[in-house]
């Protein structure tokens, strides 16, 4: 899977985030998030995870994280890649 | 008549050697000079802060004081180091009562040397942030309100020139916080300020005709007098901490709460309580009203941190008496001046231990809020969990040392950030001065209150060890990494007696 | 004891953080919106999110039933919803504007087919119908006897009082409807759901209308803000009077049983089965929830 357009998901409001695709060769991740210190680790984790779990090759994917759960990321960071993809098909048993 | 005097004096001299240090009569006024003329009238007034300072004699490397009872609206303590600033002066220490967000305009005056030291209850917004990231050289001093007393009673703060914004004064310096234009209510901490100071000058929007009154400070305290356009917005006081909500989880919370003191054995006719300036704190109290009213119990008297939801269960004959130190709303300012119950109480009363009698010692409740509690029901107020400094030490130490029963309310998880840890970033209050932790997600109560759990459980409350609370809240958030300090010592952390109870480090980027 | 769901708690589905604190208010059912709450531009991130929300161990831990309000099925969100939160293991699929009984016999295919493919236990998907037309409130029997994964059937007044050419008021608009909705779950022998009421600030008209839907006979009701949950289990509570009652006649029953007596009276009244099975209900209510109190 590729991105193919510019594309967000979410929000900047407490405890969600908002994920904006772009097309790019190959995959580039840029977090910030305001509980870095604590959890950036394990974002990156779900955010690398839920790349993987897409099959997603190709894609710049920018996370502004203002302390969502990890349910949240990975719901967020699954949109925007759809979206960003326009994958109208989906697979549920890899999204879920 | 003066060479009488003199040979009376030598004779005296003669038989009394050792009375050395008399002095013979020279005229009626003379220690006493402006009752002479007009100017006994206008002898305090200054024409600006730049005059009180200079008449003040404000040296390098003193100390100057303040008080924050207009909490985010205050207009005094930057403007006043402003001036200091222009006129070169270098090396202070600050000893303001507390430091907000709106003391951001300080940091150029940190940086440029003017200030080198601080004393304060806490620290908020970017000079928090400036503080925490290493501004300073020297540690900044964080103590309870309380502590602030003793530690000015022992002459480790020991205040040069308290410069004190009051809402009117008159001429000699008799001055209040509950007449005038901009009112903050209640002067405990600067009460203080006025006992202890070497040099008082009030700072005014109104002087108003003598005797001002009340006097909460007394013009035998005060030296000079400015009039400025503005001393502070008071609808600003409760901007931030001071807050009524409508949140449901706050409200949850709080009604939590209110349980909590209904069933702990404490909630008896006569109790007495102070909730602090958080929202569920400040909620509980109205969820109380319900329930004393059910149960036909009236409190003797409630201690604060005066809220207007105190202030109304005292209107509605619930409270007997209320004890203030700081008015946290308007309201609470404006029942101070009319309602002969509710009474301003000077710190040193209020909350320190080193006084010959604190109300917080009378206390049966306390309601604190916290930014942490480990699992040792440690509590921090000061830092946040990315370490940088954002609260204020406040009364919380005190009031849980002095209660009976000290409840803690706090959302369990804060966005993704887990209220209870295994160890609290920094200690300010000791888990064996808190009894109960009362979050969203259950109740814990410290196992040294065995009794309290009791009542607590046979009242249907969700109790719950502070170890199943702690796994609850990381199972939703997942453990959190300790944060990353430098070695640098930013903070040092007093506790109400003046020992050292934790250090704040610098916080790496 | 039979599942209680006297509160079920509306959230909107796009919303994180509702969705994630939500389940603190404890109530019975938590009802996640892709429906009317979440703009058309956002029911894709909704349904992810709603998705995601549901694989949260926490609901399961509190007993707290997951819902979800999918989209109606002619529009091109209502079978994505489906595919999602079969898979995503919700409890109970909510379909809104549920006219007739085909309506449900639609859904259910659908669902057997999900479950099938997804490897779910065929018939683990339990459904529920909103009643919001004239023409629903008609058919409410046959839709709550349409399908055995029924749980309940639930009120809706916005849609049907605009069919109805009337408006919300003091209760009449809605006298009919709720009457015969209740009948219809009754006799499908499945739960019934009162209409969410709106004015949030205003405690003193939820609990006279929870005063009128609980005498009624309704299970419960749905809300909107977690606030309500409180003051609607308190009201279903039992009082303390009512448990005390029920103890003398459970005790009263089982003393007339030890001696084998036929015919069980208390303070002068005769206590029959029926008596006796409400006691009972009573008492186990009040370990759940306790006793009602002031608040």
């Amino acid at each position: 899977m590729k991105i193919q357009k510019e594309a967000m998901a979410g929000t900047l409001e407490s405890s969600d985030l908002l994920v904006k695709v772009m097309p790019n060769t190959g995959i580039e991740i840029v977090i910030n998030s305001d509980v870095n210190k604590q959890f950036g680790d394990q974002i990156r984790a779900v955010v690398n995870n839920t790349l993987n779990e897409l099959n997603l090759t190709d894609g710049l994917i920018i996370i502004d994280d203002k302390g969502a759960l990890d349910c949240a990321i990975k719901a967020r960071v699954q949109c925007a890649v759809l979206r960003g993809a326009e994958e109208t098909e989906l697979d549920w048993s890899k999204l879920l | 008549m003066t060479t009488s005097i003199n040979q009376k004096i030598a004779d005296l001299l003669k038989q009394h050697p050792d009375l050395k240090n008399i002095t013979p009569f020279i005229d009626a006024n003379a220690t006493t000079p402006y009752l002479k003329d007009e100017s006994k009238y206008t002898r305090k007034l200054c024409e600006s802060i730049e005059q009180a300072i200079e008449k003040c004699e404000l040296r390098d490397g003193m100390t100057i004081s303040f008080h924050h009872a207009f909490r985010e609206g205050d207009k005094v303590i930057n403007k006043v180091v402003e001036t200091i600033s222009k006129l070169g002066i270098k090396n202070l220490t600050l000893a303001s009562s507390s430091l907000l967000s709106c003391n951001a305009a300080l940091i150029p005056h940190i940086e440029s040397g003017v200030i080198t030291k601080i004393y304060t209850s806490g620290l908020r917004g970017k000079l928090a942030d400036a503080i925490s990231h290493g501004l300073m050289e020297n540690p900044v001093h964080i103590h309870s309100h309380g502590g602030r007393v003793k530690l000015i009673q022992s002459g480790e703060i020991n205040i040069d020139i308290a410069f004190l914004a009051v809402s009117t004064a008159d001429e000699q310096g008799n001055a209040n916080g509950v007449s005038g234009k901009s009112q903050c209510g209640a002067l405990g901490y600067a009460m203080v300020d006025a006992q202890f100071a070497k040099k008082v000058v009030l700072l005014t929007e109104d002087i108003v005709s003598y005797p001002n009154h009340p006097a909460s400070i007394r013009q035998d305290q005060v030296d000079y007098i400015v009039k400025v356009d503005e001393v502070g917005d008071p609808t600003k006081i409760s901007v931030g901490a001071a807050r009524i909500t409508s949140n449901p989880r706050e409200l949850m919370i709080a009604r939590y709460a209110a349980d909590v003191i209904e069933n702990s054995g404490y909630f008896k006719d006569g109790f007495s309580i102070q909730t602090g300036s958080g929202a569920s704190s400040t909620a509980a109290t109205r969820f109380l009203e319900n329930r004393m009213r059910a149960k036909n119990i009236t409190a003797s008297f409630a201690l604060g941190g005066i809220t207007a939801s105190i202030v109304d269960l005292h209107e509605k004959g619930l409270v007997k008496r209320l004890l203030d130190t700081q008015s946290f709303d308007g309201a609470a300012g404006q029942s101070l001046g009319k309602n002969k119950d509710h009474i301003e109480v000077s710190t040193n009363v209020y909350a320190n231990p080193a006084s010959k009698g604190a109300s917080v010692d009378e206390l049966d409740i306390v309601i604190l809020s916290a930014l942490e509690v480990d699992l040792d029901f440690n509590v921090n107020v000061l830092t946040g969990s990315d370490g940088v400094m954002r609260g204020a030490s406040g009364g919380h130490c005190d009031t849980a040392a002095g209660a009976n029963l000290t409840i803690i309310v706090a959302p369990l998880i804060r966005s993704r950030i887990p209220t209870v840890i295994r160890k609290v970033t920094t200690i300010v209050t000791p888990g064996e001065s808190v009894d109960v932790l009362v979050t969203d997600h259950g109740i814990a109560v410290n196992p040294a209150r065995p009794e309290i759990a009791e009542r607590l459980k046979a009242a249907n409350l969700p109790v719950m060890t502070i170890e199943e609370l702690y796994q609850r809240a990381i199972a939703l958030t997942g453990e959190p990494k300790p944060i990353e300090f430098n070695d640098k010592i930013v903070g040092i952390v007093h506790f109400r007696d003046g020992s050292i109870i934790d250090v704040v480090r610098q916080v790496k980027d | 004891m039979k599942k209680l769901r006297r509160s079920m708690l509306f959230l909107p589905g796009a919303n994180a953080a509702m969705l994630s604190t939500s389940f603190v208010y404890k109530p019975d059912s938590i009802m996640f919106d892709l429906e009317d709450a979440v703009s058309i531009k956002e029911k894709d991130s909704a349904r992810l999110l709603v998705a995601q929300t549901l694989k949260l161990p926490v609901y399961k831990e509190h007993g707290i039933e997951t819902v979800v309000r999918i989209n109606a099925l002619n529009t091109p969100f209502g079978l994505k919803d489906l595919e999602a939160v079969v898979r995503a293991g919700v409890d109970v699929v909510r379909l809104p504007m549920t006219n007739s009984a085909e309506d449900i016999h639609e859904l259910e295919a659908h669902v057997e087919r999900i479950e099938k493919e997804c490897g779910r236990k065929v018939g683990s998907t339990k459904l529920m119908a909103a009643i919001e037309s004239a023409q629903a409130v008609v058919n409410a029997v046959s839709i709550a006897k349409s399908s055995p994964r029924l749980i309940g059937i639930a009120l809706a007044a916005f849609d049907y009082l605009v069919d109805m050419q009337t408006e919300r008021g003091d209760g009449t608009e809605l006298f009919y409807a709720r009457c015969a909705v209740l009948h219809a779950a009754r006799v499908a022998g499945i739960d019934a759901f009162d209409v969410v009421y709106s004015n949030v600030n205003d405690d003193e008209g939820f609990l006279k209308e929870v005063s009128l839907i609980k005498k009624l006979g309704y299970n419960g009701k749905s809300l909107i803000n977690p606030r309500q949950i409180e003051l609607l289990h308190n009201a279903y509570a039992p009082t303390a009077s009512e448990v005390e009652n029920a103890k003398k006649v459970v005790e009263a029953a089982e003393e007339g049983e030890r001696k084998g007596l036929g015919v069980v009276s208390l303070n002068g009244k005769m206590i029959d089965a029926p008596i006796i099975a409400r006691a009972q209900k009573i008492i186990e209510l009040a370990k759940y929830s306790g006793v009602r109190k002031e608040i």
